[in-house]
This record gives C-alpha cells, sequence and structure tokens, in this order.
C-alpha cells in the first residue's frame, strides 16, 4: 500500500519534473519556436477540454464553441489595451472574461437546450457565426472592436509586476518569454484537467453522462435535465474564456480572424479523435492536432519539393484536408476515438453487436 | 416603393434558389432524420463544374443559353456521383450508430470536400462569362432580368415535377414509405438502400441546379460559397418544417424575401447602426427564433422527440 502510494508520488514527481524541464529540452534541441508550439498547444488542451465538456460529457455538440474563445480575447483585449486606453491586471481580467463567457454561454443555451442534438449543433454554429460577424463590423459607426483589422499593442500578462514578454533572469537562468507562459499555461492547465477530473466523478458529472446516454431516462430519475445541461454550457464557456484571455495576453493581438468556423471545428477534431469524454484521451487530441501542423509545415513543403520539384499542396490546405478525412475515419473504423474511455468503448462495442 | 418591390424581386429569386437546395436537405432528413451537413458543398461543386463548362465553351459560336444549359448537364451527374458516393462512404455504415457520428462525419466530408476543390479550383473567385442575355423588364419602377425570370420559372417547374415524383409514382411512394418507417418499409419489399441512394441522387441533381443558377445570378463562384448557402437553405428547410418538401420550398422563399428585405431597411430601422452588411446575420436569427418558438417550422408536424 505504502510503496504503492510511494509509487504513485515518485511517478507525478518524475511528470512535474519533466514537464518543468520541457521547455528548456525543446529550445535547445528544436529552436525556441516550438515552445511557441508547445504553447499554443496548451491553449488548445484547454479549449479542448472545455468543449470536452458540452460534447464528452453532457453529448451535446457545439459547433460555435470558439466563440466563447472570442468573448474572453476580445473582453482582455478591451480590457486591456491603449484602444480604450484601458490596462486592467490579468487578475481582474481573467476571471471576468471567464463570468462574461459563462454568461454567452447561458444566452446561447437558455432558448437552444430544448432542441434535439442535431439542431443543437446548427443553432450553435450560427451562434459562433454571428459572433465572428459583429466583432468584424462593431467598428463603426462607434468603434468598439476596430473591426476586421482587430486590436494590437495588447498589455501582455504581468504577474506580480513582471511582464512575461521579456526574458526573465532568475539565479542567472534566463527565461524567455516563451517559457514563462509555457509555465502559466502548463499552471493554468493543471488547474483545468483537476477540474475537469473532479467534475466528472461529482454528482453533476455523472448527470451529465446520465443526459446523455439517454435525455428521457434520465430527466425520469429525476435529474433536472434543462439545469444541468445549461450548466455543461456555462461550464465549457468558462474554460473557453479564460483561454481566450490567455490567448489575447499572449499574442498581444487579436483580430476577428482567429474565430473563424474552422477553429471550432478543429477543437471539436481534437475532442472526437482524442476520445469524447475521456479527459487523457481529449489532452492526446488537443497536442497531437496543435503540434501535428507544425510538423506538417516543416515537413511537407521540402518533402513536396523533393518528390514533386514544386509545392503542390500548401501545409494550410493539406492540415485540413487531413483533418476532414481524420474525422471520417476515425467516426468509421474507431468510433470511441484513439484514447477512449473504457465505458464508451464498450457502448460502441455493444452498438456494433446490435 | 421602387426599392421595396426590387427587394421582394430580389428575395423571390434568392428564395427559389434556397428552395432548391433546402429540398435536398428536407429529403434526406425526412428519409434518414440525418442533416446532410455537406449539402452545401455538392451545391458548390456542381456551381464550379457547370461554370468550368461553360468557361471552356464561352468562345466557342454556340448561343449563351446553350452553353449555359451544356454547363447545367454537365454539373448534374457530377453532383449525383458526389451525393452517391458521399452517402456510400460516409452515411451508410454509420446507419446504426449514435447519432453524434454521422454528423460528425458529414462535417469532415464538407471540409475535405471544400480542400479538394480549392486545390482543383485554386482560392480565386471565378467569374461568369458574360454570355448570358442581359435583357430585362421594369415592373411598377423596379428591374428584373431575363435571366432571373427563367431561375423562377425553372424551380417552380422543378420543385412541381418533384411533388408530382414523390406523390405519384412508385418511386415517390417508397420514398414516403421510407420516411414512415425504413423497417416496416423494407418488410413490405421496399430496397431500402435503393430508394436512400435515389433520394442522394434527386437531392444532389437540384443541387446541380441551385449552384449554376447561383453563379449565373451572382456571376461568381468560389470554393467557399457552400457553406454559407448550404447553411441558409438548412434554416429556409427548418423555417418550413423540416421533413416537408412544400415547407421547403415555402421557408426558402420566405427565407430569401426576409434577407433581401431585412438587408434593404436594416440601415434605416436601426438609425444607421447597423449596416447591410449584416445580411448574413438574419439566416441566423430567423433559425434561432424559429427553432425556440416553433421548432416544428411553419408546415411541419409536431414530432416526438426520439430517445
Amino acid at each position: 500500500m505504502i510503496t504503492d502510494r510511494r509509487k504513485a508520488l515518485m511517478g507525478m514527481v518524475l511528470i512535474g519534473v519533466a514537464l518543468a524541464l520541457l521547455p528548456f529540452l525543446v529550445g535547445k534541441g528544436l529552436g525556441n519556436s516550438w515552445v511557441r508550439v508547445l504553447d499554443f498547444a496548451l491553449l488548445y488542451v484547454m479549449l479542448a477540454l472545455g468543449l470536452n465538456i458540452v460534447v464528452g460529457f453532457a453529448g451535446l455538440l457545439d459547433l460555435g464553441y470558439i466563440a466563447f474563445y472570442a468573448v474572453g480575447a476580445y473582453l482582455y483585449a478591451l480590457l486591456a489595451s491603449p484602444h480604450f486606453g484601458l490596462h486592467w491586471p490579468v487578475w481582474a481580467v481573467l476571471p471576468l472574461g471567464a463570468l462574461v463567457a459563462g454568461l454567452f454561454g447561458v444566452l446561447l443555451g437558455a432558448p437552444t437546450l430544448r432542441l434535439r442534438g442535431d439542431y443543437l449543433a446548427i443553432v450553435t454554429l450560427g451562434f459562433g457565426e454571428i459572433v465572428r460577424i459583429f466583432i468584424n463590423n462593431l467598428n463603426a459607426p462607434v468603434n468598439i472592436t476596430n473591426g476586421p483589422q482587430g486590436i494590437s499593442q495588447i498589455d501582455p500578462v504581468r504577474i506580480a509586476g513582471v511582464p512575461l514578454s521579456k526574458t526573465l533572469e532568475v539565479f542567472g537562468i534566463g527565461f524567455p518569454s516563451v517559457y514563462l507562459y509555457y509555465y502559466l499555461f502548463l499552471a493554468l492547465t493543471l488547474l483545468i484537467v483537476f477540474v475537469s477530473i473532479r467534475l466528472e466523478d461529482s454528482r453533476i458529472g455523472r448527470a451529465w453522462v446520465a443526459i446523455r446516454e439517454d435525455e428521457i431516462a434520465a430527466k425520469a430519475c429525476g435529474i433536472d435535465t434543462r439545469n444541468v445541461k445549461l450548466l455543461a454550457f456555462a461550464m465549457g464557456a468558462t474554460f473557453g474564456g479564460v483561454a481566450g484571455g490567455l490567448f489575447a495576453g499572449f499574442q498581444e493581438f487579436v483580430s476577428p480572424e482567429s474565430f473563424g468556423l474552422m477553429e471550432s471545428i478543429m477543437v471539436l477534431c481534437m475532442v472526437v479523435l482524442g476520445g469524447m469524454g475521456h479527459i487523457p484521451g481529449v489532452i492526446l487530441g488537443g497536442l497531437l492536432l496543435a503540434i501535428l501542423p507544425e510538423a506538417l509545415r516543416h515537413g511537407a513543403v521540402p518533402m513536396q519539393q523533393a518528390a514533386f520539384g514544386r509545392v503542390l499542396l500548401d501545409p494550410e490546405s493539406l492540415r485540413m484536408l487531413l483533418f476532414g478525412l481524420a474525422l471520417i475515419a476515425v467516426m468509421l473504423y474507431r468510433p470511441a476515438g484513439l484514447w477512449p474511455e473504457a465505458r464508451r468503448k464498450r457502448e460502441f462495442l455493444a452498438e456494433k453487436a446490435k | 416603393m421602387d426599392t421595396f418591390i426590387q427587394q421582394i424581386i430580389n428575395g423571390l429569386v434568392l428564395g427559389s434558389i434556397y428552395a432548391l437546395v433546402a429540398l435536398g436537405y428536407t429529403m434526406v432528413y425526412g428519409i434518414l432524420g440525418l442533416i446532410n451537413f455537406a449539402h452545401g458543398e455538392v451545391v458548390m461543386i456542381g456551381a464550379l463544374t457547370a461554370l468550368t463548362v461553360i468557361k471552356l465553351l464561352a468562345n466557342s459560336d454556340l448561343p449563351g443559353t446553350l452553353v449555359v444549359l451544356i454547363g447545367l448537364l454537365a454539373a448534374v451527374p457530377v453532383c449525383m456521383a458526389l451525393g452517391f458516393a458521399i452517402e456510400r462512404i460516409a452515411y451508410r455504415p454509420l446507419r446504426l450508430a449514435p447519432r453524434l457520428a454521422p454528423l460528425i462525419t458529414a462535417i469532415g466530408v464538407s471540409i475535405v470536400l471544400q480542400q479538394l476543390a480549392m486545390i482543383f479550383w485554386g482560392r480565386n473567385y471565378h467569374a461568369f462569362p458574360p454570355i448570358l442575355p442581359t435583357s430585362g423588364r421594369d415592373i411598377g419602377g423596379a428591374h428584373i432580368t431575363d435571366v432571373q425570370i427563367v431561375i423562377v420559372l425553372l424551380a417552380v417547374a422543378i420543385m412541381a415535377g418533384l411533388m408530382l415524383l414523390v406523390n405519384r409514382t412508385r418511386l415517390g411512394r417508397a420514398m414516403r414509405a421510407t420516411a414512415e418507417n425504413p423497417q416496416i418499409a423494407g418488410l413490405m419489399g421496399v430496397n431500402i438502400n435503393v430508394i436512400i441512394s435515389a433520394t442522394f441522387l434527386i437531392g444532389s441533381a437540384l443541387a446541380a441546379v441551385a449552384g449554376t443558377m447561383v453563379s449565373a445570378n451572382y456571376a461568381i463562384a468560389h470554393y467557399h460559397m457552400g457553406f454559407i448557402l448550404g447553411l441558409k437553405a438548412f434554416t429556409a428547410a427548418v423555417l418550413g418544417g423540416i421533413g416537408n418538401l412544400p415547407g421547403a420550398m415555402l421557408g426558402g422563399v420566405l427565407l430569401g424575401l426576409i434577407e433581401s428585405l431585412g438587408a434593404g431597411y436594416i440601415g434605416d430601422l436601426t438609425g444607421g447602426f447597423l449596416g447591410s452588411h449584416y445580411q448574413d446575420v438574419f439566416a441566423f436569427f430567423v433559425l434561432i427564433l424559429v427553432l425556440v418558438f416553433r421548432p416544428s417550422g411553419l408546415m411541419g408536424e409536431k414530432v416526438a422527440e426520439r430517445a
């Protein structure tokens, strides 16, 4: 017993050390641009975990999830940039972003959650587009979002007065900006993982799964399906809002382009490919889909040049093409995802046997 | 008043195109209970195929109308083959799977089609060659071109033909039976797979026609035109009551009118705060309003929730 616990503790410490050293290893081995890729991967993991609550746990297909990311990002941009001359601190903006995104989640969820699954997908898709169209156009007659140009010169994240946008020297070790953001994102990702795990085992989490499996039966068992579904929406939106705020602070620039339907679909891909409702699977999906396109960008262009003498497919469309094919292939051959939850796997097998 | 009539005319033209696309959604939904997400992309492929053929023949001596007709006839089989393939590859294996599964493959199919179209036709907008007659006539101070008149008439004729097919023929009866209950229809000797394939073939043929019409009407086609068009047509289908054929036609025309009137007058209504670039938002608002207040649509029957 004690040795088991000690083993688990040892494992955790080892993983902790590995995660802490990762930016140095990656930075030295591949260059700091890859640490930046890691930062983005962590942001995507946060988003995927947020969407996992809605799609994976509660079984509500949300195709407009990126709208909440946009809300968080734009809130940060408006409250901490020269655009309105406001410079709120990050610890005020992030919770507010989470709250406002959560409110948007309720706002969208309240009228639409009575709908059946596939209708819900279309309405959320429409909602995502509405948010993007408004962000794109709210620069006249009153300039709120600065339209398609986006908002630049956003304040970087500052912790205890130290901006994360500059290299920090601690005991003679230099921490470049991308490393600092890595640690911040890692901390928040771990927090979100922790919250997700606790939610999964909670009364609410089990209610979500019950609704996903059979809404009518869940209702008959005394679950207030409407409120529980609303909660899933709000919770997922909150995670999206936090990730959005971090994105704005990290990039120091936001524009409507970052929040298109394809981004929503990319996050959905992460959840579906990884394994809907299974937290380790979703994390795997997020990391894979965030890092693979970068690898494609570095690998596909020289490879095509070597093979055909010119670039036939640009990496961006190759990436989307592979995403589309992967969505189809996974649904056909591994419907529960690459790393599915044990229970989910059984369900899909039972479904096949029928 | 003139602008009002002009907006009505624009709305009717737009609406009849939406109606044709909406029929594709509604027929598939009626039979499979599935939103064929990739339908908008089939319309896009139809438009680009027709346009490619038309461009090839544009400099020949053939009269413009005939060239467009040839383009249309080329697009129809391409789209039909595509629709058939989509159903076989992405939907048929998942007929017994949970509802989310075919919806996700549908998204995958539409991404793949869009990217393939982009690789094949490039990122540029393709202009429709000016070979169609630009003549038109004036009604009450508003202008309608002959092309637009043909679009509306052709749409009406196709819809009438479809109604005849569904209500009067053996195939139509089998389709209605399958929509009612696939298992029982199968027991009665209907070959369900054939019927479902036929539904996709018909829907895709309509999509090809609609695609050609869109590119002729706006004189432009590009690889990402399908998504928004598909979404609006889906809205039209829901507005009319999804699964209901006359409903899809009504919904299409209504949505076209709402959009063109809305875009024409939103500036005046909001004191200039919102402009006509919000045109695309109307469809989504209509969709959300319908789903909230009358999810069964204008002409749909109330359906019990399927567990």
